[in-house]
């Protein structure tokens, strides 16, 4: 299981040039009415953060001749987004800013009828690794004594997430089955909840993103024991990964700005011509850095083969797991 | 006093010339936005957010949390003047704001309104000041027990809301629990009761859709049965001295309410899964619960209208200090506010206070400011609100639908909730027809969706075993406290049959 990045890298510099005469083309066309920037989340969270970033960056250097919008449309972990983008009346004014949900709730919600493979890529804006975190009072600093105290608790080992299938319940499920752990899972309404009731211990270990966790590890009270990426973390040199560990596993949130299905060629060449420019910016480029994302450039072939692959991943993942 | 000198070094900050320009902007466009129904302060902070990158980011949260401040005073004006609650958190407003309009002493209401969300705010502040980091701690122990207890504690308090008719309210607050149950189930990530198969039932069913149905087109829909179109809301011309003899009936009928509110208010607002709609709501429960003259509550009781008022104000101060000292937001608004902190590149959570005490403080400061501002603004434009009472009903109930579908729709952009409202606002004239008190519907579907997530949550650490919420040293007394109140009114009405069985 190998949910790479490092081919589509190779593959982004190779094809670079490629993408210049679109961005060209951008020209020829212009947004008629304000932007439909819907958002795949509720308010607060990594994805709607990252929204309002955005959207700020295009607003101070007037990069748009009309506004976005940006909508939060989490309800039913995103199904409510992508329904709004299928069922979109102006697919040239109707943008996304997705999580992994939008691999995730079509699988598990079929009755949707939402087929993400014919969304309109956009713009890659980034991944955000996810990182195995318990409390400081826990005693805990290796993934060893974690181990040793989760098969020493026998079942009563509590973690707290989002919700069973979502991202980070893929990833404890995949551990759990690794080392043949047994885990009480509490799913709860978003990453920022997860992280205080870790901090007021009512908890005893999350996997979260490392924006969300942030502010409690710089103040001593989280300590990560495990990375789910690629290679070590810039912002966590100490910290191992799965891989190390002898487990081909690696797991990121997609942040990625997507267009309506029927999106014209020209208004998505409009588009990724801006939000690239927002992409190579400073603010954006700082953004990745303090937030430890991982940057995933990818022009509008890659990210359908990502998809494709990232689809084939989750529906077998989903099925390991019963979600 | 340490924190006291960081106070006034901060509140120097707020008074800077750029800071005390935004504060005034801010409260006043936050008046507004809270005055329109629908529109609360998270619709005015996500869409003012990015004109603060204009500013640097100590005046850019000042900004917005004047805006903040401003909508807590709004939200009050379209409850006294129109019966609709112009956000959740002025829900609890309306049900003795409306009154005192409908007797003609709508001023009366907005004046009691503005000194009890002055009192609140101003409490929530002090607090905030002298303790956000004992504060924060005693945050974090509430676990998903202890955040059920409350809501339990909160539905205690509204079980003698819905008048002496039991099995009505108990009725009522079941239909608010299905209602709330719609929609996307986070614990298992099914969906449920997507009636119809209609896909605009994923999202489940708004609160301010069921609240401006309700209080909105139902109220409507009463008034002109009620009156065939012969409203009489005599008002009294405003004058100077008209006013102050308001404030002076606001300070004497009111100061219960609006202590109880500031209080309650702040605790509630305190807790990252509760915040300022539950806040308001227990404490008009509670203000009714200690009252000596509990029947007055509903036909319009100055102590009514401060009590929530007082708690949304105090609330959303409250709500501040998990987002400032955890990183995790109180409300949806601080949500919001949150986001942007990161984007400013600052990182909110135990070490903010340390590395950015200017900033921190220069907010705190800005509360302080802010409220007075609020004040004195909501005061000056309060004859402004009761003339709009003036207009003759015959205009005033097609603008009132007309502000119930603008806000609806704006809220969510969706057309799924504007049928909804409709089909609410019939549903509730309805209902009231037949006697069924409504309040607790709308209590059961704010509370509902804190409840029951937190219930399975506690469940589940139990592994099913129910003691857990008597078992902690929190969630115990809580919970019991609240299974005493539920029963109360059953024991007094068995006390009552058998005495008359005896007699």
């Amino acid at each position: 299981m190998k949910l790479t990045k490092r081919f589509f890298l190779g593959m982004a510099a190779g094809t670079a040039l490629a993408t210049l005469p679109i961005a060209a083309l951008a020209q020829d066309w212009q947004p008629k009415r304000p932007i439909d920037f819907t958002i795949m989340a509720g308010p607060g969270g990594g994805a709607d953060q990252i929204a309002r970033f955005v959207q700020s960056v295009v607003e101070a250097n007037d990069m748009t001749n009309r506004p976005l919008i940006p909508t939060n449309r989490g309800g039913g972990s995103g199904a409510e987004s992508l329904l709004h983008l299928k069922d979109a009346r102006d697919p040239d004014h109707t943008l996304m800013v997705t999580l992994n949900s939008f691999y995730t709730t079509p699988i598990r919600q079929e009755g949707l009828g939402v087929d993400v493979e014919a969304f309109t890529p956009i713009t890659m804006m980034g991944v955000d690794p996810f990182v195995l975190w318990v409390h400081k009072d826990s005693g805990i600093t290796t993934f060893e004594d974690y181990i040793a105290k989760v098969k020493e608790m026998d079942g009563e080992y509590v973690m707290g997430g989002t919700g069973t299938g979502q991202e980070d319940s893929i990833v404890i499920a995949y551990m759990s089955g690794a080392y043949d752990l047994k885990i009480k899972y509490i799913p709860y309404d978003g990453g920022g909840a997860v992280a205080k009731d870790l901090a007021g211990q009512q908890i005893m270990a999350t996997v979260n993103n490392p924006a969300e966790a942030k502010g409690f590890y710089e103040a001593g009270e989280f300590v990560p024991l495990l990375a789910f990426s690629d290679e070590r973390m810039d912002a966590y040199p100490d910290v191992p990964t799965m891989k190390e560990k002898g487990h081909d596993f690696s797991y990121y949130n997609q942040r990625a700005i997507v267009g309506a299905p029927g999106m014209s060629d020209e208004a998505a060449a409009y588009y990724r011509d801006v939000f690239g420019k927002v992409y190579e910016g400073a603010d954006w480029q700082e953004y990745l850095a303090s937030e430890s994302l991982s940057p995933l450039p990818m022009d509008e072939a890659q990210t359908r083969a990502y998809w494709a692959t990232q689809v084939a991943n989750h529906r077998k993942l989903l099925s390991e797991i019963g979600g | 006093m340490e924190a006291l000198s960081f106070l006034a070094d901060g509140v120097l900050v707020a008074l800077e010339p750029l800071n005390l320009v935004l504060i005034l902007i801010g409260v006043t466009v936050g008046l507004f936005i809270g005055a329109m129904p629908g529109l609360g302060s998270v619709n005015g902070v996500a869409i003012l957010l990015p004109i603060t990158f204009l500013v640097p980011p100590g005046s850019a949260i000042i900004f917005l949390a004047a805006i903040y401040y401003g909508a807590m005073y709004g939200g009050a004006i379209s409850s006294v003047t129109m019966g609709i609650p112009g956000a959740s958190t002025a829900v609890a407003t309306t049900f003795d704001g409306r009154p005192l309009a409908l007797q003609g002493r709508a001023s009366l209401a907005l004046v009691t309104a503005a000194i009890a969300s002055f009192v609140g705010g101003t409490v929530a502040n002090v607090l905030f000041t002298l303790f956000a980091p004992l504060l924060a701690t005693m945050a974090l122990s509430f676990g998903p027990p202890e955040i059920f207890a409350l809501m339990l504690l909160a539905f205690a308090t509204f079980v003698g809301l819905g008048g002496d008719d039991i099995p009505k309210t108990i009725f009522s607050i079941c239909l608010g629990l299905v209602l709330a149950t719609v929609g996307f189930d986070t614990i298992s990530g099914e969906p449920r009761l997507v009636l119809f198969e209609i896909d605009g039932f994923l999202r489940g069913i708004g609160f301010i859709v069921l609240a401006i149905g309700v209080y909105g087109i139902g109220e409507m829909l009463w008034t002109i049965e009620q009156t065939r179109g012969e409203v009489t809301t005599t008002n009294p011309k405003m004058t100077f001295k008209g006013m102050v003899a308001d404030t002076k009936e606001a300070v004497r009928r009111g100061w219960k309410g609006t202590w109880i509110g500031s209080i309650l208010g702040f605790f509630v607002g305190v807790l990252p899964a509760a915040g300022a709609t539950p806040g308001s709501l227990m404490s008009y429960g509670v203000a009714k619960m200690v009252s000596k003259n509990p029947e007055e509550y509903g036909k319009g009781t100055p102590d009514g209208v401060a009590a929530p008022e007082a708690a949304n104000n105090s609330a959303s101060t409250g709500s501040m200090l998990p987002m400032l000292t955890l990183g995790i937001p109180g409300s949806p608004t601080t949500a919001i506010l949150l986001g942007g902190m990161v984007i400013w590149g600052l990182t909110p959570g135990p070490r903010l206070f340390v590395d950015q005490s200017e900033f921190v403080w220069g907010l705190i400061g800005s509360f302080y400011i802010s409220n007075i501002a609020a004040l004195l603004i909501n005061l000056a434009f309060i004859p402004l609100f009761v003339w709009m009472l003036r207009m003759p009903f015959t205009i005033l109930a097609p603008l009132i639908f007309v502000l119930s579908i603008v806000g609806g729709f704006a809220a969510s952009r969706s057309m799924h909730d504007l049928w909804l409202i409709v089909i609410f606002g019939l549903a509730a004239f309805f209902l009231r027809k037949f006697d069924y008190p409504l309040a607790p519907a709308v209590l059961a579907i704010v509370l509902g969706p804190i409840a029951e997530p937190t219930m399975r949550q506690s469940l589940l650490l139990s592994s099913g075993d129910p003691t857990i919420f008597f078992t902690r040293p929190i969630a115990g007394p809580i919970t019991v406290v609240a299974i005493i109140l539920i029963l109360l009114p059953a024991i007094k009405l068995l006390r009552r049959k058998r005495s008359e069985r005896a007699a």
